[in-house]
């Protein structure tokens, strides 16, 4: 029996962290793990799969599932770059409105509103549309438009966490911002804090790789899940199963990441830590 | 009241069991072997603490369980037949003309999207009871059985348009709409101050003696319910303690937790303080919120070492707020704290560590006062690494102490707050605050969210403690009935401002200022005809 | 209440206007500018200037966008810069195409979702519940090209039902539109489902608990009764903005969708323009899209103002 929190572990959640494990392990060892590499052409076009090219070969030539094994560095290591760097600015931002109070919090939070109320989406594809589809200005669009979700959940955390007694009591006796913030409030708030991050890490991840589909992300030649779905999908109407590995590792990965974020709200609504 | 005579009986519930059976398996029996009968007009007093089954058994007369619940064994007769094996349909048709309940929160328990006629109508329209018109005629009659002001215009109102005290009244309304036979009371007015608490509580017995029907009155108080019980059960963790006339109860109980909690409260007060000058002074101390709402108006105290001053106060008299202003946490207006002959700042951050490690407080909720994430060492802990710089090794040791003089077990040290009960989490608080070695400790609604037992222990608890160490306390409260017995000072607070005060035998001694005499008699007394004495002392 | 109907309008105009400034504003960042990108290679100095002047670039940031902003308010969005014809010309069929499939999805999906949703809620913790909510789980996760491509796989490539390209053109009927855009409104209606679903299973939910529902119950009323007069009014105002969130996700979804199915969507013409940097054109889809989703989202919180009896009637 797996424990994790003091809590068991139930079986979604289980699998669900195999396979994030699993995508881990692939996108960080795919040089050693993968066969062949992501870009050369080692045999004829759309050649079936055999005991050498487990997958098959694709659109020129490439194996499949080396491919996909790079695919994952890159559509999960974008991904994870824009969640942290949208988690920084959101956190950052939002204990800061929770703490500093007055006009800076409504200051930010109206800001945020604003932001909230309008389709980012679209300002992603205005951005790139002017700067190109370069992988930094992605990352750092996204991650910027991404941070005002952060903010809100950090900030309603902080808030609610910071009226609980346990912190005035920390900060009538004396205490400093710093322990504040890491003793008494951080520590209460990771629960849901992680369980958001899974979140915005399944919509950073979808999101690169719906840009990706749409040619408008990772460029050719390097491997990406979004790009291979896009390069595979005029097979289909052969009834090849090609698009259906970067699209199904894709949905894998959500799906994992989905079933520990759910347990972990579950845990959270629960107030864990009870009884440990 | 034994006297009144009894009808025929209307309920027999024998050897009632109930259990949480859930998909992981059985769990704990809420309510086991409990047996009693209600006769026409008679009024049943369910009464036990937390936990003790009462609400269970109250809502399964009405043959409902919460989730997770069973009835498993025993019987509900209502007139000959049982409860547990009608049909739904059949249950539905008990509930509204046989059985109704009155919740403790009137507030939660209406619906916030119709008037409170259309619900107080809908039973007796719904079940063919009476035509609309006469349903809406016979509701304006309760409002005015009930004492609710405008009884024709006040059905028309929301739920949220009238205060708490009238809407309690009017869910009563609402379960008196299909007559019926019996009414469940589930803490009616626990959630009510003390003078709306007496006029509720009139209103409520003067509709079930007019009417001549049974009830079932569920309370933790047991003062409340000697003022309307013709009978008494007294419940521990689901099994029945006692069973007796109202009377039998109060003036013999036959069971030791009954005596318990029927005992005069224990008497500590005598206790005087030896003139050392003041060690907290407030001079017309002004305070708001948002400088908008004025909440403490022109407060002047004062409070001696050994002091026990009790502020005393309904909800929104500001009583929270003077601590608060007190503590730093809201800044003053105008006006001078001075503690030990210095002047304390109006901010928090504008004190001394000194200052801070002087004054404490113990919070009324255990539960969110304590993060549920740290271990016992590191709550008590640190204030003790933190104002007196202690090595880890010290700062253990000195932890054991403070657990040991709270009667709290030394494993408990590596424990989180999650893994105690109510009681000993307020124990492991009143630590924290000793930890600190202060001169004042504030104390706020410490034992109101506690059982009354509980509660007692830590009165006893800090009683002791200010023997031993000499603390004087500033103690927020509603309960007059606690202020007796522990303060030798009292402060009266009305919407922001101190309107009597002085040392307690001076202030609950006649003259009366006239709110502290409301106050007072509204506080319900161990005896049957107390509620009779206050009304016949209004009337007059 | 109108009071706050008032200031949710004023908010929603105030958000239109910032996201017409940010859209403006976030084709200022391109690095030289308009002139260079459409002079590309014969950017020489001179060519350059004189294009800017063409453009009216060399006027001030401001100037500029209160012309665009105001000539966008009479209709008039501008030429394409890839093919010289205007904005406005080329965007309405395809509006006209990205509406019909965002309505055909939304009138499949929201009374399918509300009602799988209630069925949930009300058989909580049973079979069906567990199911519906496990397989809206995956469903979720899914991108919406596998749905798409799944579909195309099986119900026209193997079974032949459905066309698997959404080509529609002027003169098809109604029948045959519906026909061409089954497979993409399915797409849609798979994808949305599960999110509208249990968000209204959630706050149906989130009623059913309150404590004036289980009173409802002890006095003595129906199932059907506690349901249809006590939880549904108050679980109103949740449903309604579960839908507005997803229609306006609707209509930015369409945009992988109509990649996937080759339909001649708005979507579709933002991406090429994305690709093309035809400013024009993206801000012009742009605006059109933030004014949607800004609107959808004002109708969602006007609606729940309005459904609420404390703000409808005051103390």
């Amino acid at each position: 029996m797996v424990k994790l929190f003091g809590q068991r572990v139930p079986l979604p959640a289980l699998i669900g962290l195999l396979i994030i494990v699993a995508n881990l392990l692939a996108a960080a060892f795919a040089p050693w793990i993968a066969p062949f590499p992501e870009a050369d052409v080692v045999g004829d076009a759309w050649a079936e799969a055999d005991a050498t090219y487990w997958l098959g070969l694709d659109n020129l030539g490439r194996d499949i599932f080396s491919r996909l094994l790079y695919g994952a560095r890159m559509s999960i290591g974008l991904s994870l770059l824009i969640t942290v760097l949208s988690f920084t600015i959101g956190v950052i931002g939002g204990f800061t409105a929770a703490i500093g109070k007055g006009w800076i919090d409504a200051a930010l939070s109206r800001f945020v509103d604003l932001i909230l109320a309008m389709p980012t989406l679209i300002f992603a594809f205005v951005v790139l549309s002017v700067m190109g589809t370069d992988l930094a200005v992605l990352v750092v669009t996204l991650a910027c438009l991404d941070s005002v979700k952060v903010f809100r959940l950090a900030r309603a955390l902080a808030v609610n966490i910071g009226a609980l007694e346990y912190v005035e009591v920390a900060r009538v006796r004396g205490e400093g911002l710093w322990w504040v913030i890491t003793r008494e409030i951080l520590p209460n708030a990771l629960a849901p804090l992680i369980a958001e991050f899974g979140l915005r890490f399944t919509f950073a991840f979808l999101f690169v790789a719906a840009l990706s589909f749409l040619g408008l992300g990772v460029q050719p030649p390097a491997a990406d899940w979004g790009s291979m779905v896009r390069d595979y999908r005029d097979v289909i109407a052969l009834d090849s199963p090609a698009p259906f590995y970067p699209a199904g590792a894709i949905a894998l990965l959500t799906i994992g990441v989905n079933f520990v974020v759910d347990w972990l709200l579950a845990l959270h609504a629960r107030g864990y830590g009870e009884g440990a | 009241m034994t006297e009144r005579t009894k009808g025929d009986l209307v309920l027999d519930v024998s050897q009632l069991r109930i259990e949480v059976r859930t998909d992981a398996g059985p769990g704990p029996v809420l309510v086991d072997d409990v047996s009693f009968t209600l006769r026409r007009g008679e009024v049943l007093g369910l009464i036990g603490e937390s936990g003790a089954g009462k609400s269970t058994i109250g809502l399964a007369v009405l043959g409902y369980t919460r989730a997770n619940c069973f009835i498993t064994g025993g019987s509900l007769r209502f007139h000959g037949r049982d409860i547990r094996t009608m049909s739904a349909a059949e249950r539905r048709a008990l509930r509204g003309p046989g059985v109704a309940y009155i919740a403790q929160s009137a507030a939660a328990s209406f619906n916030p999207a119709h008037t409170i006629l259309q619900q107080v109508c809908e039973i007796p329209i719904q079940q063919g009871l009476l035509s609309p018109a006469a349903a809406r005629s016979r509701a304006i009659g309760l409002f005015r059985e009930l004492d609710l002001p405008n009884p024709e215009q006040f059905g028309d109102r929301y739920p949220h348009q009238v205060s708490g005290g009238q809407l309690q009244r009017a869910m009563a309304a609402m379960a008196m709409a299909a007559r019926p036979d019996i009414l469940i009371f589930d803490e009616p007015t626990t959630a009510l101050d003390v003078t709306t608490q007496v006029e509720v509580l009139a209103s409520f017995r003067k509709l079930i003696r007019e009417h001549g029907t049974s009830a079932i009155y569920i309370t933790h108080d047991l003062a409340v319910v000697a003022q309307i019980a013709d009978e008494i059960m007294v419940l521990r963790q689901g099994r029945m303690v006692e069973h007796g006339t109202a009377d039998a109860i109060l003036h013999h109980p036959q069971q030791d937790y009954t005596r318990r909690l029927v005992a005069e409260r224990f008497e500590a007060h005598g206790h005087h303080a030896q003139d050392s000058g003041a060690l907290l002074e407030l001079r017309h101390v002004v305070a708001s919120y948002a400088s908008l709402l004025r909440v403490v108006n022109d407060v002047s105290l004062r409070i001696q070492r050994g002091d026990t001053l009790a502020v005393v106060g309904e909800s929104g008299s500001g009583k929270s707020s003077l601590a608060r202003v007190i503590m730093g946490l809201l800044p003053r207006e105008a006006g001078d704290i001075r503690f030990r002959d210095e002047m304390l700042a109006s901010r928090l951050k504008d004190r001394t560590r000194e200052q801070l490690r002087r004054v404490q407080m113990i919070y009324q909720s255990p539960d969110v006062a304590l993060n549920p994430n740290q271990t016992l060492l590191q709550i008590i802990g640190r204030p003790v690494q933190f104002y007196f710089r202690r090595s880890r090794a010290e700062v253990r040791a000195r932890v054991l102490e403070l657990l040991a003089m709270m009667d709290l077990p030394a494993d408990y040290i590596d424990r989180k707050p999650g893994a105690l009960s109510g009681g000993q989490k307020q124990r492991v608080g009143i630590a924290r605050a000793l930890a600190a070695e202060p001169d004042l400790i504030i104390c706020d609604e410490v034992t109101s969210a506690l059982d009354q037992l509980v509660g007692e222990e830590i009165l006893k608890l800090l009683k002791r403690l200010q023997e031993e160490l000499g603390i004087a306390y500033l103690f927020i409260t509603h309960d007059l009935g606690t202020v007796k017995r522990i303060a030798n000072k009292v402060a009266v607070m009305l919407k922001g401002e101190m309107v009597d005060g002085g040392e307690t035998e001076a202030v609950f001694a006649p003259p009366y200022h006239p709110y502290t005499q409301l106050l007072l008699s509204s506080v319900p007394e161990m005896r049957s005809d107390w509620l009779d004495g206050v009304l016949a002392g209004r009337a007059g | 209440m109108l009071r706050l109907v008032m200031l949710r309008l004023a908010f929603g105009a105030m958000t239109v206007l910032a996201a017409s400034v940010l859209i403006f504003a976030g084709t200022e960042l391109l690095p030289g500018d308009l002139a260079t990108a459409i002079l590309q290679n014969s950017a020489t100095p001179e060519n350059v200037a004189e294009m800017r002047a063409q453009l009216g670039l060399d006027r001030p940031a401001p100037v500029r966008y209160a012309e665009w902003i105001s000539h966008a308010a009479q209709g008039d969005l501008g030429i394409s810069l890839s093919n010289q014809h205007p904005v406005a010309e080329e965007l309405a069929p395809r509006l006209r195409n990205s509406f019909f499939l965002a309505a055909f999805a939304a009138c499949v999906s929201v009374p399918l979702a509300v009602l799988l949703g209630l069925l949930a809620a009300i058989y909580q913790n049973s079979w069906y519940d567990r199911a519906v909510n496990f397989i809206t789980l995956l469903t979720i996760s899914v991108p919406e090209y596998l749905v798409g491509y799944l579909l195309v796989k099986y119900l026209s490539v193997r079974w032949g039902l459905f066309p698997s390209l959404a080509n529609v053109a002027p003169e098809n009927t109604l029948l045959e539109r519906l026909d061409l855009t089954f497979l993409p409104m399915l797409t849609l209606v798979l994808v949305v489902v599960a999110h509208m679903m249990r968000m209204t299973r959630a706050s149906v939910l989130n009623i059913m608990a309150s404590p004036y529902i289980e009173m409802a119950f002890l006095k003595g009323l129906t199932k059907s009764r506690v349901v249809v007069r006590h939880a549904f009014p108050n679980a109103l105002a949740p449903i309604i903005s579960v839908i507005a969130l997803n229609l306006a996700y609707l209509i930015v979804g369409v945009v992988v969708v109509e990649a996937v199915f080759v339909y001649p969507g708005l979507g579709q013409l933002l991406v090429d323009a994305v690709a093309k940097h035809d400013l024009p054109v993206v801000q012009a889809c742009g605006l059109i899209f933030a004014c949607v989703f800004i609107l959808l989202n004002l109708l969602a919180d006007i609606m729940a103002i309005l459904s609420n009896p404390r703000l409808r009637r005051a103390r």
